[in-house]
């Protein structure tokens, strides 16, 4: 029976490609005296959708990502599903 | 015809129909929902922030129908070149490997630089000798190419490499690097010679009374290879 779930699609840039936005942001936290050793940015995507079963969720939104949300060339992604809380 | 491919944020679309134009080259600009004309001989992706750079630069149009269709004409053998934004959008819809990403300065640079010639034998640069020293204009947050090691030893294996980044000289220097390119790479080939990007803009220095008319030999290069 479908159910209600809600995918995180979290997509990162690979080790070692450059992330220039996230270097600016960490100089900026610097000037603001935090002590830090590294920042990296990602970009997350919460996708709600109905599935017969979380797996399908998953290979769903995986699609997805592989599809649009991610550029295999300088991106990884990871998929997480929980049911979606609340009233739909 | 050659087809320049307007998308909503293109806005270097009028500037490719005049330079090509200007070369006596008949040359329509065609709305992306309007599908590609079957007799486009040629299509230009032209630069601009194509869907407010969504997601990533050139994401959303690479995925829109008519880039579906520009692949397949590019298939057919149909030179397609992509410029700046079009680069962008060539890379993402896997017209040709590799990204464009966030300058390495996160910086929009807007500015004239020096291309290297790589290869003399291609429709785009048989007007040149390789070695030559271009200078064109660049205007892009997002001109950083990025491709696995592995795909650029492919790349310049292949001799797909067109354009890179220089000094005056024609010297290959990171200093001349204007945004953080793998290699200094500006421009390159997809798998066939017909299919080309670059970050730089060959359509704004191809009318004389811009001043520089390197552009010139790069665009009468792709006309005539989609006028033959």
């Amino acid at each position: 029976m479908a159910a209600s779930y809600t995918a995180s699609v979290t997509v990162r840039l690979k080790p070692g490609v450059l992330d220039p936005e996230a270097e600016t942001t960490k100089r900026a936290l610097e000037r603001l005296d935090f002590e830090l050793e590294e920042l990296r940015s990602v970009d997350r995507f919460e996708i709600d959708l109905d599935a017969d079963s979380p797996e399908a969720a998953a290979e769903r939104a995986d699609a997805m990502a592989q599809r649009l949300l991610a550029n295999p060339t300088i991106h990884d992604y990871t998929v997480a599903v929980e049911p979606t809380e609340g009233p739909s | 015809m050659i087809a320049v491919c307007q998308f909503g944020g293109s806005n270097c679309d009028r500037d490719a129909v005049a330079a090509l134009r200007d070369l006596d080259f008949e040359a329509e600009r065609v709305w992306y929902a309007d599908g590609l004309p079957e007799n486009a001989d040629g299509v230009v992706l032209p630069g601009g922030f194509s869907y407010g750079d969504y997601l990533r630069a050139g994401a959303m149009a690479a995925r829109a129908p008519i880039s579906k269709e520009v692949r397949e004409a590019a298939d057919r053998g149909t030179p397609v070149l992509g410029i700046c934004n079009g680069a962008q959008i060539a890379t993402e819809s896997g017209l040709v490997p590799g990204a464009f990403t966030t300058n390495a300065s996160a910086r929009f640079r807007c500015e004239h630089v020096h291309l290297r010639v790589e290869n003399e034998d291609t429709p785009w640069t048989a007007g040149f000798d390789a070695g030559d020293v271009l200078t064109l204009p660049i205007a892009h947050g997002e001109g950083r190419f990025e491709i696995s090691e592995t795909e650029l030893a492919t790349l310049e294996a292949e001799n797909r490499v067109l354009f890179r980044y220089c000094d005056s000289e024609g010297e290959v220097t990171d200093d001349a690097n204007p945004n953080g390119s793998v290699g200094n790479v500006a421009g390159i080939l997809g798998e066939r010679e017909h299919t080309a990007v670059l970050m730089p803009h060959p359509e704004r220095a191809t009318l004389p009374d811009l001043g520089r008319t390197d552009g010139r030999t790069i665009l009468r290069g792709f006309a005539e290879a989609a006028s033959g």
